[in-house]
């Protein structure tokens, strides 16, 4: 149908022959099948260190502020660094789900999801640090409008700090209204498919009873689209009011005008390097390397380029500015970062957010799936160490000089932060084994325009009507099936090359013969009829694909359909994997 | 509404589907619901769907928050305890305006969107322990179901169900109304 066309030059989105019930499965594998080994140890890790981050949290609440390495020159350091850093990174997912979904961009439906969790996740971090800041979290509510015993006094809504109130609530609130929302057809998948009466109730509770109704498809994709039109300015809005912190003050080095775009830059930029860090990960512990693809990772890295050069421009137009301005206190400001104490800070985030991204001009890294690992990292650390230039350097040679002096964090300090990281990965880890991390009902709506299958059908000049079944879920009662046709069993031999070609040949001498009756649905029987053709390991079978499977049927001619209902290439990538 | 007879005619692709419901609708059957794994675009205009009008409540919903924003921002800051921040005397609300506004964008957004989600959960009968309404598990997977009311034309409708490439097609009793 022409409904499904797309450029032939597009690479497809989604590799490998995938149906509509493949991505149903693939999707919902990481939450019904049990966690690995790997899986347990970095949860682990997370949790220790979730653990220690509280530990410190309640050494500061109890004890107080000065338990944090801040002075009387540097009375603003490592909560509002880390705040900012974490209220950046959340930027990405909300980015990825609203900006490109208004611009059509069909590869952010592979990743969406995670990057909108992610965003979620890292705000509650980010609000953590200005709740502890107050000293007596139990007041936090002090922050908000309401009527009280003082008279009628009131929050002062001149300041940028009450703005970021309402900003970040809003933002984190009208974050997860969206996330939710995309995520009820994707819970009512696992509702449907869960054998266990606890995840169906789970699954059930979580969907709100989505029944995939037309009427409530066509309001879903209306909301989904006002949201995402709400949510565009919401996200530019949140940095800008974050950077305002700073912009209104009169601390040289604070009050430029801008930073609010070279801010909200920075955000998109430090997110789209944590998505990178999570997501190459993920895709390769849950087995979607068919659905983030390194098509996906090469986009991503350029936004990251695009994004990394606009604040190397932010940094060059700040340093000009300060000398053109002639204000000496300014000069002296971006001096001082550049070549005082701290200078190492300062050539850190410039090597690290500037330098670093240039490297994706070359396809050959940023196709690089290690590189952009590392890349990735490089970014996080960088963005961080921006806003610690930004806040520290400003602060710890005032107009006084006598009282000039160094910031170094404590124990506390430390450990708080990497208590929030590992809050951040103790919540990102439960999330990748009990949610849906791709919107499967949005792939399947691009799965016959970029799926690798449908282009090859749709290249063929065949027609993409009804490729839509799937023998493992389809079974036709009313009209009667062809009688099969008899193979002839001595023209195997093309085929058999064929397959061999797909998945590998064996080579004895390198590597090891896998017991293949571990995969179910493979009996001794099976085995042998599998080695007599020149399967032998596990990783030949995992790169079976529906036409390896075909192939093989024709071969053997025995259990027509069988490797491809049990799954044998996702069994043998499990087996693999672990 | 006594209790009525349907038919389910499931299908498992999404082309099948539309061409499906476009037959169904020349022959001038009352399509009563399609429910499918994912939205197919065009399905809704097939059926001949009304347009939603949630947009329009979102609008509606972002004015109310902007009203409520300003009326919130004269009464604290102007009329109940004006004060003179940094030499910023809070005697006119035109004049404050500016340091107004970031609030008034967020409160906008806050009621438009919150407000328009709701609409939606409560007009599509979605919430939490709601039991889910679709006839046959496979729809969230990879199954698309048809549902026709049947008045004493159970053959006729089976037989050009049948034509249109449904794979399955079951009469049930619904016995209690669903809405």
């Amino acid at each position: 149908m022409a409904s499904h066309y797309e450029a032939p030059i597009r690479r497809p989105l989604i590799t490998g022959e995938k149906s509509f019930h493949d991505v149903t499965v693939d999707v919902a594998r990481p939450v019904e099948g049990k966690a690995n080994k790997a899986w347990w140890i970095v949860f682990s890790i997370a949790l220790v260190a979730f653990l220690w981050g509280i530990g410190c949290i309640i050494y500061t609440v109890t004890t107080g502020i000065g338990v944090w390495g801040l002075n009387k020159t540097v009375n603003w350091a490592w909560d509002i660094t880390n705040f900012v850093w974490w209220v950046g990174i959340g930027h990405a997912g909300t980015l990825i789900s609203a900006v490109l979904l208004l611009f059509r961009q069909k590869w952010r439906m592979a990743i969406n999801r995670s990057a909108e969790a992610m965003t979620i996740f890292a705000v509650f971090q980010a609000g953590l640090f200005p709740i502890i800041h107050m000293g007596r979290p139990w007041l936090a509510y002090w922050v908000l409008p309401i009527p009280n015993q003082f008279g009628s006094l009131w929050v002062n809504f001149n300041s940028p700090l009450l703005w970021d109130v309402f900003a970040i609530s809003t933002y984190l609130s009208v974050s997860l209204v969206f996330w939710w929302t995309g995520l009820l057809p994707d819970f009512a998948m696992l509702r449907d498919r869960a054998v266990r009466p606890f995840q169906k109730k789970i699954y059930a509770l979580v969907s709100f009873g989505w029944s995939g109704r037309a009427k409530d498809w066509q309001r879903f994709e209306e909301v989904s689209l006002v949201l995402a039109g709400l949510a565009t300015p919401l996200v530019l809005s949140v940095h800008t009011i974050v950077s305002f912190d700073f912009a209104t003050s009169i601390v040289p080095g604070w009050h430029t005008t801008i930073f609010p775009p070279y801010f909200v830059a920075g955000a998109i930029f430090s997110g789209f390097a944590m998505v990178n860090t999570l997501l190459i990960i993920m895709r390769k512990v849950c087995n979607l390397e068919d659905y983030i693809t390194v098509q996906h990772i090469e986009l991503m890295n350029i936004v990251i380029m695009l994004t990394g050069s606009i604040v190397g421009v932010a940094y060059i137009t700040e340093l000009f500015i300060a000398w053109y301005s002639g204000v000496e206190y300014e000069q002296f400001a971006f001096l001082n970062r550049a070549t005082g104490p701290y200078w190492w800070a300062y050539w850190c985030m410039m090597s690290f957010n500037v330098f670093s991204p240039q490297f994706m001009w070359f396809k050959k890294l940023r196709t690089s799936i290690m590189f952009s690992f590392f890349i990735s990292i490089v970014v996080n650390i960088g963005m961080w160490f921006e806003r610690f230039v930004i806040i520290v350097t400003s602060l710890h040679r005032d107009y006084l000089p006598s009282s000039w002096t160094m910031f170094s964090p404590t124990f506390v300090d430390i450990g708080i932060f990497i208590g929030t990281i590992g809050f951040f990965f103790v919540l990102f880890l439960l999330y990748s084994r009990t949610f849906p991390v791709i919107a499967q009902a949005e792939v399947k709506t691009i799965l016959k325009s970029s799926g690798e299958r449908y282009k090859r059908i749709r290249e063929n000049g065949d027609s993409l009507s009804g490729t839509g079944a799937d023998v493992r879920t389809s079974h036709i009662k009313i009209t009667e099936e062809k009688a099969i046709t008899p193979k002839s069993t001595e023209d195997t031999s093309k085929q058999l090359e064929e397959l061999l070609k797909g998945i590998g040949t064996f080579d004895a001498s390198s590597e090891t013969v896998d017991d293949l009756k571990v995969i179910s649905g493979v009996g001794p029987k099976m085995e042998e009829v599998l080695n007599g053709i020149g399967i032998f390991t596990y990783l030949q079978v995992s790169k079976m694909t529906k036409r390896e499977y075909d192939l093989l049927d024709e071969i053997t001619g025995s259990f027509p359909g069988r490797a491809e209902r049990d799954d044998w290439s996702g069994q043998a990538k499990t087996l693999l994997n672990n | 509404m006594e209790a009525s007879k349907v038919i389910h005619a499931i299908y498992t692709d999404d082309d099948v589907l539309m061409s499906a419901v476009k037959t169904v609708r020349a022959e001038k059957y009352h399509i009563e619901d399609v429910f499918t794994p994912f939205p197919v675009h065009g399905l809704d205009k097939a059926m001949g769907l009304a347009p939603t009008r949630l947009a329009i409540t979102a609008f509606l919903y972002g004015c109310i928050g902007l009203v409520f924003a300003s009326a919130m921002m004269n009464y604290i800051m102007i009329q109940d305890w004006p004060q003179d921040i940094g030499g910023k005397p809070s005697f006119s609300f035109l004049e404050n305006l500016p340091a107004f506004v970031p609030i008034m964008f967020e409160l906008t957004v806050f009621f438009a969107a919150h407000l328009m989600v709701i609409t939606f959960y409560m007009r599509s009968r979605i919430w939490p322990f709601k039991t889910a309404e679709n006839p046959d598990p496979r729809t969230t997977d990879d199954h698309f179901l048809m549902e026709i009311a049947v008045h004493n034309n159970e053959e006729s409708l089976t037989n050009l169900l049948k034509t249109t490439g449904a794979v399955e097609i079951n009469i049930v009793e619904k016995d209690e109304d669903a809405h």
